[in-house]
């Protein structure tokens, strides 16, 4: 039994809760029109698939949003919070208060096998299911080798790194796992 | 320590750890379009996002202790010099790209312990903060200590300017391990690091680094301290002005 558990890879307990909190929310359209609220720098995927929105409570008038971070700096953060405001104010919901949450920290492996397919297809490796330093094998998005460098632990943003290519010289941004 | 007393003691620390950050912050995003290489540049620039994310999150929880309506720009914009609390080596200014790497590995191996240790501390906000904090610092140390190897077993010229660093900052250390009477209370009541404690395992990774870097270790024949207490270099308040230009010449600005 403990051979087979080691061998498939479990979702992390806070992501389970994460998502046990969805499904069991009382306002889940709320949650549906979230889904249309998209990571602003990788449009392919919602911030629900990135593992940024955590919670969607409404409290009296007000719609209370919870995030939590992805990187500290991250100035996309603030245009999360302003792009979650603005489809909720847009679909008649006028209070919205979003909060961030810090703790547990946001890792890469509460996003979900889709979220990474699509990562993959808009051209970017995604982060595996590993975190740290069991950092999975990179592959190209463009044509799947594995032979592939890294040219920078940092590319276009904080959460990406900066790879090319052996085999067919495409350089491509790498989600780094953490 | 009676309540209120705690509360203002914490503040202090928040705001401590606020100022290493931002500070450090401040002198890599200097190098914004003046790195050696453009992958250097953003390198350097995303480790800034993450210290002046770092202070945003201590300076807003200072914030929301103070209890008095300061917010997180008060601390990061309207103070002087001698109020600001962080260590003088992340206010040393940037030197060379040797320079700026040799500190930043100093720093980035002190970082990631620290805020490990923080992650156990019993005040949940700074535990949260050092739990996204930590992550970050282990990228930074892959990368800063990856570079110590590359500049000490380079050129010639690349070990001497690593050399020199290291030889320049070396006395600044010190500082980073030594605990006031504010964070001896704190380290009692489980809520700050004991960075004392820090030290041995952070000499020993320092000198295996530098050994296999071809730089040696310098000796502990000077020290300069006194950040905590707002006795700073003279380079912070160049620095401030340059921050907090547009806040003191424009008060209230907002984007």
């Amino acid at each position: 039994m403990t051979q087979v558990a080691d061998r498939i890879p479990a979702l992390p307990a806070e992501e389970h809760e994460r998502r046990q909190r969805r499904a069991r929310s009382p306002v889940p359209a709320l949650w549906d029109l979230l889904d249309e609220v998209k990571d602003p720098e990788i449009p392919v995927i919602s911030l629900w698939e990135l593992g940024v929105l955590q919670d969607i409570e409404q409290r009296g008038d007000t719609v209370v949003v919870t995030i939590t971070p992805t990187y500290s700096g991250c100035p996309a953060m603030t245009v999360m919070a302003e792009d979650i405001v603005a489809a909720l104010q847009a679909a008649g919901y006028s209070q919205v208060l979003v909060e961030n949450r810090l703790s547990p920290a946001w890792s890469t492996t509460w996003m979900t096998p889709a979220a990474q397919d699509k990562l993959r297809a808009w051209g970017i490796a995604p982060p595996g299911c590993g975190s740290g330093a069991v950092a999975a094998a990179v592959s190209c998005p463009r044509c799947g080798s594995q032979d592939v460098r890294e040219l920078s632990e940092f590319g276009s943003t904080a959460c990406k790194a900066l790879y090319q290519c052996n085999s067919c010289a495409e350089p491509f941004d790498h989600f780094k796992p953490i | 320590m009676n309540s209120s007393n705690t509360r203002e003691a914490l503040m202090q620390y928040a705001v401590r750890l606020g100022d290493d950050a931002l500070i450090l912050g401040h002198r890599l995003s200097e190098w914004c379009s003046n790195a050696p290489f453009l992958e250097e540049d953003l390198a350097l620039t995303n480790v800034a996002l993450d210290y002046i994310g770092r202070a945003r999150m201590f300076y807003g929880y200072a914030a929301e202790l103070s209890g008095d309506g300061r917010s997180e720009d008060s601390f990061a914009y309207l103070r002087d010099c001698r109020e600001f609390t962080n260590l003088l080596l992340h206010e040393l200014p940037r030197g060379d790209f040797a320079f700026t790497m040799a500190r930043q590995y100093l720093v980035d191996q002190y970082a990631l312990a620290f805020m490990e240790a923080l992650l156990q501390s019993a005040d949940a906000q700074l535990a949260g903060i050092a739990a996204k904090a930590v992550k970050e610092s282990r990228y930074h140390l892959r990368r800063s200590r990856d570079w110590m190897l590359r500049l000490g077993d380079g050129t010639e010229e690349s070990q001497r300017r690593l050399q020199a660093a290291v030889d320049e900052l070396w006395g600044y250390t010190h500082e980073l391990f030594e605990l006031d009477d504010l964070e001896r209370e704190l380290v009692a009541a489980g809520v700050a690091v004991d960075s004392e404690a820090l030290k041995p395992a952070w000499e020993a990774a320092v000198r295996a680094t530098l050994d296999e870097a071809n730089i040696s270790v310098p000796a502990d024949d000077w020290s300069v301290r006194g950040g905590r207490q707002g006795n700073h270099t003279e380079y912070l308040g160049h620095l401030l002005s340059e921050l907090q230009f547009m806040q003191r010449a424009y008060p209230g600005l907002e984007w």
